[in-house]
């Protein structure tokens, strides 16, 4: 390198770590944390606490490795979105093939790495919820379906699966249910984002179910899956990971999510443009308290021994 | 020899060195404690075993 491409280097925005850390989607790693300790730890077998930490460790920074490839993929529509117009490759900072780059060698490692700490099975997997993320919802699914969020919301599903499968070495039922129970949430909360962010999608042609099918049927959908949630996560207490703590957890959330999806059905355009769609908004954080609270039952639920007391 | 003046491309990217060596110090220091644990949890087989 001479000294004239090494002042051509210095007059564009300089990568620092915290853009390399931005591409794994930090916000989103907590869910994929969170998530998958609480299938670690309601598994029956349990793990070093080296291990254990191993394990999410990985599973985070394959989560992570996926957000970079898709960040990497979608940089134009991002380019477009105000939402997220200054990530790290449309602002400048980072380069597509370094972010490509980034997320295939940090795909690699965090799958061979969580597979040497605990075993096969979860590394499996993972690499596969790293394809279906890339492959089949980023390259696929979003720029061609509306039932893109439906299909694709299975990828931010899987971190509590591989944690129950890094204790025990398989799938069981138990962990088949916290799978559904975030799949079933994925689409009510994506779509009331998409309700109040109205020009983001429209403007980089997402096919959101708000442009191909209109804001009417959107609202109608949030009810339908929040009904469906609401029937499955109230099933879950029937099982060998929920107790006492989550069937109460699910009562209240349960009640208050479809109380605010019933609104949301109920409510019009001129209505929600009144208020700057407050109801939306509220949902959408209920939405993010609804998983945790829920998940955290599962947890508490497990330490006080009174999992699957029925 | 004489040591060379630091480059600006060195200071600019200081935190994002150091960063990575954390990130680096860090996996090792995994990939270590990961060694103990799987040594120490594998029960060593006795001398009858081995000699059979």
């Amino acid at each position: 390198m001479t000294d004239a491409t090494i002042n051509t280097d210095a007059q564009a925005p300089e990568a620092q770590f915290g853009d390399y850390v931005a591409l794994l989607k930090p916000r989103v790693m907590v869910l994929v944390v969170f998530t998958a300790i609480i299938g670690l730890f309601a598994a029956p077998v349990s793990l070093h606490p080296v291990e254990a930490f191993a394990a999410i460790l990985f599973i985070a920074l394959g989560g992570g490795a996926s957000g970079a490839l898709n960040m990497w993929w979608d940089a134009d529509i991002d380019a477009v979105m105000k939402r997220t117009s200054k990530r790290p490759i449309p602002s400048g900072r980072v380069t597509p093939q370094e972010a490509l780059a980034f997320g295939l060698g940090l795909s690699g490692i965090s799958v061979v790495m969580l597979g040497l700490a605990t075993n096969w099975a979860a590394a499996g997997l993972l690499a596969f919820t790293i394809f279906f993320y890339v492959v089949i919802y980023t390259m696929w699914l979003k720029r061609w379906t509306p039932q893109n969020i439906v299909i694709g919301g299975a990828a931010g599903a899987f971190p509590p699966m591989i944690g129950w499968a890094a204790a025990t070495g398989s799938v069981s039922v138990e962990s088949v249910l916290m799978f559904a129970l975030i799949f079933m949430w994925t689409p009510p909360h994506f779509w009331a984002l998409a309700l109040f962010m109205r020009s983001d999608y429209d403007d980089a042609g997402v096919p959101m179910l708000t442009v191909t099918h209109g804001r009417r049927a959107t609202r109608v959908h949030i009810l339908v899956y929040t009904l469906l949630l609401a029937a499955l996560s109230l099933g879950l207490a029937a099982t060998s990971i929920g107790g006492p703590v989550y069937l109460a957890a699910a009562l209240v959330l349960n009640a208050l999510f479809v109380r605010d999806a019933i609104r949301i059905w109920r409510r019009d355009e001129d209505a929600s443009e009144a208020d700057n769609f407050k109801v939306e908004k509220a949902f959408f954080k209920l939405s993010l308290l609804y998983l945790f609270l829920l998940f955290g039952a599962i947890g508490a639920d497990t330490a006080l021994g009174l999992g699957g007391l029925w | 020899m004489s040591f060379q003046e630091e480059h600006e491309l060195h200071r600019r990217r200081f935190g994002r060195n150091l960063g990575l060596g954390l990130v680096l110090a860090a996996f090792i220091a995994l990939i270590f404690g990961l060694t103990v644990v799987k040594v120490t949890q594998t029960p060593m087989p006795s001398v009858e075993e081995m000699s059979q």
